[in-house]
């Protein structure tokens, strides 16, 4: 066949080749990166979203830290089943301000997308403490590590920083105020107006934990305690291909 | 040069390379299978035009056949609604008092059976999936309410939740118990002499000498709530401290520590994430384990 035998060129001339073969491989990668930059019309336009709060980026980090999404899924899938377990199915616009994100991928426990106000705050001190104590057929191990572990965040402005240069609105307030605010969130009797006035009025400030001091324990409930309940599905509808 | 190999009889054309006299057959692919894959490309394509497939500047195209998980996932969720809707509209109109009588309809069986789910689904994590309770998690079967036991107690503990943090009816199923020791309310000796009070109500005192003395500061600090013979009061959630049944564990050093540091239970709430029907058949259930008022 003719092409083929045009394909010898390529083949005796390593130049050449190599120049095709960039070629080829261009076109595939145009072909597999270039939707992601038309990445927003993939996200749906919701009321509520907001960064996470310095404390509750604290948490995450601690969620990914200890390897929480290789057990625990972020991610309610659009099936009645699920909706019925665990709430409204998951919208691409709750994970925007992920970096990155805990959809996970096997659930040896729960799905937690919607985990937020489900438990008291004490039920999750328990259950971090010591699952099988509130759980009997669990098999989470303990993290009551986490309520020694005292942090001071810090760095915490780092970490909004890292997260504002892959694009997460935290504006420069935000950021100057980072440590302040990651205090105020664990501290009910502390000034906290403006870490609301910052982030809205949907923040929980509460003593995470019921210990004094701001541990890990704290940072991670105050994660949980937020989890999906940002969007405002009342004023959802679903429309488009998905 | 290693030997030339035999050819086969019927001389299947080689694709003439030959690597130190190796040569390469030139067998053409089984037709069944080259067939097999025509028709997947043909599928394929048409697969793209009926379904949402190829991205655009502003969205997929959307396919011939409209096709959407999300609009699917509502209309099944749609239908069993519609399939539940006459007895979930009964159980939303039916006075449930009248379940403590007539326990032998079959709305009050639709009630208990899928209140049963209902409690599995989002009560059993911190009450037990027998519902028995833990420390801290009341206990369902017994008698014991601390916000009344009632079917339309329970419904609305379970509506509004009790202290839950972010209630805008906050005139119910709140309360809030002094720290009496954390917040100097009371000396350290009148905290002892107290808890041993309330330990005789029940059973016997740590040291039976301060009983007494723990009276008078019972009366003065605590029968407000508990009452004076501290059979507690179901409005405010103040707890029956002279039955044997502890939420937080009746010892010494448990009922100290809660006069000490107080303990305000948290229960989330289900109105939310629950619907009417759904709140009312757990109820209905909760209120059948046992003790039910």
């Amino acid at each position: 066949m003719a092409i083929l035998d045009k394909h010898r060129v390529l083949e005796k001339n390593v130049t050449l080749l190599a120049i095709f073969a960039f070629l080829v491989v261009t076109i595939g990668g145009i072909v597999q990166i270039a939707p992601l930059f038309w990445l927003e019309n993939t996200i749906e336009d919701v009321d509520g979203m907001r960064p996470y709060t310095p404390l509750e980026l604290a948490g995450r980090d601690i969620y990914v830290r200890e390897g929480c999404y290789v057990c625990h899924s972020q991610m309610i899938r659009p099936m009645r089943d699920e909706v019925e377990r665990y709430g409204h199915y998951s919208l691409a616009a709750e994970s925007k301000y992920d970096h990155p994100f805990q959809w996970g991928s096997k659930r040896t426990g729960p799905d937690l997308a919607r985990v937020g106000g489900r438990y008291s705050d004490d039920w999750h001190v328990d259950h971090f403490r010591n699952p099988q104590s509130v759980v009997p057929e669990s098999v989470m191990p303990k993290y009551s590590f986490l309520e020694r572990q005292v942090i001071d965040g810090k760095y915490v402005a780092d970490n909004l920083k890292a997260h504002r240069f892959v694009g997460v609105p935290y504006t420069d307030e935000m950021i100057e105020n980072a440590q302040v605010d990651f205090a105020a969130q664990a501290d009910p009797d502390s000034d906290f107006d403006g870490l609301l006035d910052r982030y809205g009025d949907n923040v929980n400030v509460r003593n995470f934990d019921g210990q004094p001091g701001i541990s890990e324990m704290d940072a991670l409930i105050s994660y949980m305690q937020m989890l999906g309940t940002l969007v405002d599905f009342s004023t959802f509808e679903h429309s488009g291909t998905r | 040069m290693a030997k030339q190999p035999e050819k086969k009889k019927d001389d299947v054309e080689t694709t003439g390379h030959s690597w130190d006299g190796i040569e390469e057959y030139n067998n053409p692919l089984p037709k069944w299978w080259v067939w097999v894959f025509y028709a997947t490309i043909i599928w394929g394509i048409g697969y793209t035009i009926a379904y949402p497939a190829w991205p655009g500047i502003n969205q997929a195209t959307s396919g011939l056949l409209n096709w959407s998980t999300r609009a699917n996932v509502a209309e099944e969720i749609e239908t069993f609604a519609e399939r539940n809707a006459p007895k979930n509209t009964a159980l939303e109109e039916v006075e449930l008092a009248s379940f403590v009588e007539e326990t032998d309809t079959e709305l009050y069986a639709y009630a208990r059976s899928s209140g049963a789910a209902v409690y599995q689904t989002w009560c059993a994590q911190c009450h037990g999936s027998g519902a028995a309770g833990g420390v801290g998690y009341p206990n369902l079967q017994d008698d014991d309410w601390l916000w009344g036991g009632t079917i339309e107690d329970i419904h609305t503990t379970i509506r509004v939740g009790v202290r839950n943090p972010d209630t805008d009816e906050d005139y119910l199923r709140v309360s809030e118990m002094p720290a009496f020791g954390a917040d100097e309310l009371l000396e350290e000796e009148q905290v002892e002499q107290v808890v041993n009070y309330v330990m005789s109500m029940s059973g016997e005192p740590k040291d039976a000498s301060l009983v007494e003395a723990g009276q008078e500061v019972y009366l003065d600090n605590c029968a407000a709530c508990h009452g004076d013979d501290g059979q507690g009061d179901t409005f405010q959630g103040a707890p029956n401290l002279a039955d044997a049944i502890w939420l937080y564990g009746g010892d010494y050093a448990s009922i100290r520590e809660t006069v000490w540091n107080s303990r305000n239970g948290v229960m989330p709430q289900w109105q939310d994430r629950l619907t009417e029907a759904q709140m009312r058949a757990v109820a209905t259930y909760v209120h059948q384990l046992g003790g039910g008022e």
